[in-house]
C-alpha cells in the first residue's frame, strides 16, 4: 500500500514555474488555501491558473505568481468582486483567458476523457470568441450539420483540491453541500494533490463521509496533505464557515502597496503551523 | 385584510411583482432569479400563479420554501442540485434565469465581465460567468436595480449574454433556444416584443414618466403610444411579500422607495 501523505512544502517542491495548475473549490468555498500559502512562500512564478476563482487566484495575483488566469469568474461570494484579481487585471499584470462556467466544466471533462474537445452550444455568438483565442467551432458530422463550440480539453500539469476527509492513499470525500468540480480537476491533471481537514484510516473514511460523498479516488491522486483549517479563510462546511472578518481584512489589503505588505508580513511570511496558531489565537481573542 | 391596513405598495414591491410576472407561464422548470428582489419575485410567482416552478436555496439544493432566504433548519429540500447538475438543466432548457447586468443594450446583449477594453479593462467585474451558456440555451431575463444611461446603454463593452442581434447572426436554427424575455428595472419593465426585437418600454412603475426613462437610457427606446402602468401587487401578494417571503424587508434596501 502506498502511503501518499506529504506536507504542503513537499507538494510545492514537486511543482515548477510555468506550470498550468488547476485549483478546486468555487469562489470563496473549500479552496486549498494552505497549499496556496505554500506556493506564496516558494519561488514559483509564471503560473497559469485554472479555477472557479476566489481568493486563491487573488492571492497568487497579488504575490506576482500568475502569468495567465483561465477562469469563468473570480469572486469572494460575500464580497462579489475579488479586489486583488481586479487590480492585476486593471494594471495589465496578467494575461486573461475567459471561459463560461459550463464551458470550463466541459474542458476539464474532455481532458479527463482524453478527447480533444466536447461539443456544446455554450459560447456561440458571445465575445468569448473575441477574448479567448483558444476556442474553435466544429460542424456536426451528422445530418443536422449544426455549428457547435468545441470546448477544448483543459489539460493540467497539476491539480490542488481541498476536501473534508481523506485517507493516506488519496481517497477523499466532501461533507458540504456541493462537490464543485474537484474530481474533474484531479482527473484532468498529470499530478493531483489532495489536502483534507483530517486524514483518517481507510476503514474510517466511508463510515465518516458516506458512500455518495466519496468524490476522489486514489487512482488519480499523487499526494495527500493533512491540513486542518487548510481552507481558511474560505468556507469548509460543516467543519467551519468562511471567516468573514479575515476575508474583509484580506480584501482591504488590496487598497495600497503598504496595506498588502502589512497583510503579507502578518499572514503570509510565516509557516502554515504558525498561521494556524495565530489565527486561532485571534479568533479566541 | 384591507388595502388601508397593508399600506400602499412601495417601488420595491412593484418591482417584485414585475419580476414574478416574468416567470408567468413557465410551468415546471427551474426558476433561477439572481439577486434580492429577483429571488423574492420568483418565490412570489411560485407561491401564487406558477406553483410548479422549482427554485434553489442559492446553493446546491432545490427547496420548496416560500421564504426568500429560509433558515437552514427550516429548509424543505426537494432535490440535490450542485452546480454541475445546474448545467444539465441549462443545456436542457429546463431553466429561466434572471441575471444582473452591468451593461445591457437595445438588443439585450449583456456585460458582467469587464468595463472598457477587455485586455486591460478600466473596471474588472465578475467575468463571463454562465451568461454565454445561459443565453444560447434557454430563456433569460435581466434585473437592473439602477437604471441609468451607462447601464441600459448604447453598446456593451463585452458581450457575455447574447442579445437578439447576435442571435439573428447565428441564424434561427442555431439560436432556436434563445429568448431574452424581459428586463425589469427600478423604473420600468422593458421587453423585446417588436418586429426586430429592439428593446421596448412595456410598462412604467407608478410615478415614473416616459421622459424619465428616456433620460435614463443610453439609446432610443421603442415607446408605444400608450404605455401602461406596471401592475400593482394584489392584497394577497402584498401580504405574502411582507409577511412570508421577505419579512425582513430586504427588498427596500435594494430599491429604496422614491
Amino acid at each position: 500500500m502506498t502511503d501518499k501523505r506529504m506536507t504542503e512544502d513537499e507538494v510545492v517542491a514537486e511543482l515548477r514555474s510555468g506550470m498550468t495548475i488547476g485549483i478546486g473549490g468555487w469562489g470563496s468555498r473549500r479552496k486549498p488555501m494552505s497549499l496556496i500559502r505554500a506556493i506564496l512562500r516558494s519561488d514559483l512564478d509564471d503560473l497559469t491558473i485554472v479555477a472557479y476563482g476566489g481568493p486563491d487566484l487573488g492571492l497568487l495575483c497579488a504575490a506576482g505568481k500568475v502569468r495567465k488566469a483561465v477562469y469563468a469568474f473570480v469572486s469572494l461570494d460575500t464580497i462579489p468582486l475579488e479586489p486583488h484579481f481586479r487590480a492585476a487585471r486593471q494594471s495589465g499584470a496578467i494575461e486573461d483567458e475567459p471561459w463560461d462556467e459550463g464551458l470550463l466544466l466541459l474542458g476539464l471533462q474532455a481532458a479527463n476523457w482524453r478527447v480533444p474537445f466536447l461539443p456544446t452550444r455554450v459560447g456561440l455568438g458571445s465575445d468569448l470568441f473575441r477574448d479567448n483565442p483558444r476556442l474553435r467551432t466544429v460542424t456536426s458530422p451528422y445530418d443536422d450539420g449544426e455549428t457547435l463550440v468545441a470546448a477544448p480539453a483543459l489539460r493540467l500539469d497539476a491539480a490542488l483540491v481541498h476536501l473534508n476527509r481523506a485517507d493516506p492513499r488519496g481517497n477523499a470525500g466532501y461533507l458540504g453541500p456541493d462537490p464543485y468540480f474537484d474530481d474533474l480537476f484531479v482527473g484532468a491533471a498529470d499530478k493531483a494533490y489532495v489536502s483534507a481537514e483530517y486524514v483518517v484510516p481507510t476503514d474510517d473514511l466511508e463510515p465518516t463521509v458516506g458512500l455518495t460523498r466519496l468524490l476522489i479516488s486514489r487512482l488519480q491522486v499523487d499526494g495527500v496533505v493533512e491540513a486542518t483549517g487548510g481552507a481558511h479563510f474560505t468556507s469548509c462546511v460543516p467543519d467551519y464557515d468562511r471567516d468573514e472578518t479575515f476575508q474583509k481584512s484580506y480584501a482591504a489589503s488590496a487598497k495600497s502597496a503598504e496595506a498588502w505588505a502589512e497583510f503579507k508580513s502578518a499572514w503570509l511570511d510565516l509557516s502554515e503551523s504558525d498561521y494556524q496558531e495565530k489565527r486561532a489565537a485571534e479568533a479566541a481573542a | 385584510m384591507t388595502e388601508l391596513e397593508l399600506g400602499a405598495p412601495t417601488r420595491a414591491e412593484v418591482c417584485v411583482v414585475a419580476v414574478a410576472d416574468v416567470f408567468r407561464g413557465d410551468g415546471e422548470i427551474i426558476c433561477n432569479p439572481i439577486g434580492t428582489i429577483p429571488m423574492i419575485g420568483g418565490r412570489l410567482a411560485r407561491a401564487t400563479f406558477e406553483p410548479d416552478l422549482a427554485m434553489t436555496d442559492g446553493e446546491a439544493k432545490l427547496v420548496a420554501n416560500d421564504e426568500a432566504v429560509p433558515a437552514p433548519a427550516d429548509l424543505v429540500i426537494e432535490h440535490f442540485n450542485p452546480y454541475r447538475h445546474m448545467f444539465d438543466w441549462v443545456w436542457n432548457a429546463k431553466r429561466h434565469v434572471m441575471m444582473g447586468a452591468t451593461q445591457v443594450d437595445r438588443y439585450g446583449n449583456q456585460n458582467i465581465a469587464a468595463i472598457g477594453d477587455y485586455q486591460q479593462p478600466r473596471t474588472q467585474l465578475l467575468g463571463y460567468r454562465g451568461a454565454p451558456g445561459n443565453t444560447i440555451n434557454h430563456t433569460t431575463s435581466y434585473w437592473v436595480p439602477n437604471h441609468g444611461p451607462k447601464v441600459v446603454c448604447e453598446k456593451v463593452d463585452t458581450v457575455c449574454g447574447i442579445g437578439y442581434d447576435r442571435a439573428a447572426e447565428l441564424g434561427p436554427e442555431v439560436a432556436r433556444y434563445h429568448e431574452i424575455r424581459r428586463v425589469v428595472t427600478n423604473l420600468c419593465v422593458l421587453d423585446f416584443e417588436t418586429t426586430d426585437h429592439r428593446m421596448r418600454l412595456r410598462s412604467l412603475h407608478p410615478g415614473v414618466t416616459v421622459e424619465e426613462v428616456a433620460a435614463a437610457t443610453g439609446f432610443d427606446l421603442v415607446v408605444p403610444d400608450d404605455v401602461p402602468e406596471s401592475r400593482l401587487p394584489t392584497d394577497d401578494e402584498l401580504a405574502l411579500i411582507r409577511e412570508v417571503i421577505d419579512p425582513a424587508a430586504t427588498r427596500e434596501q435594494e430599491v429604496p422607495n422614491p
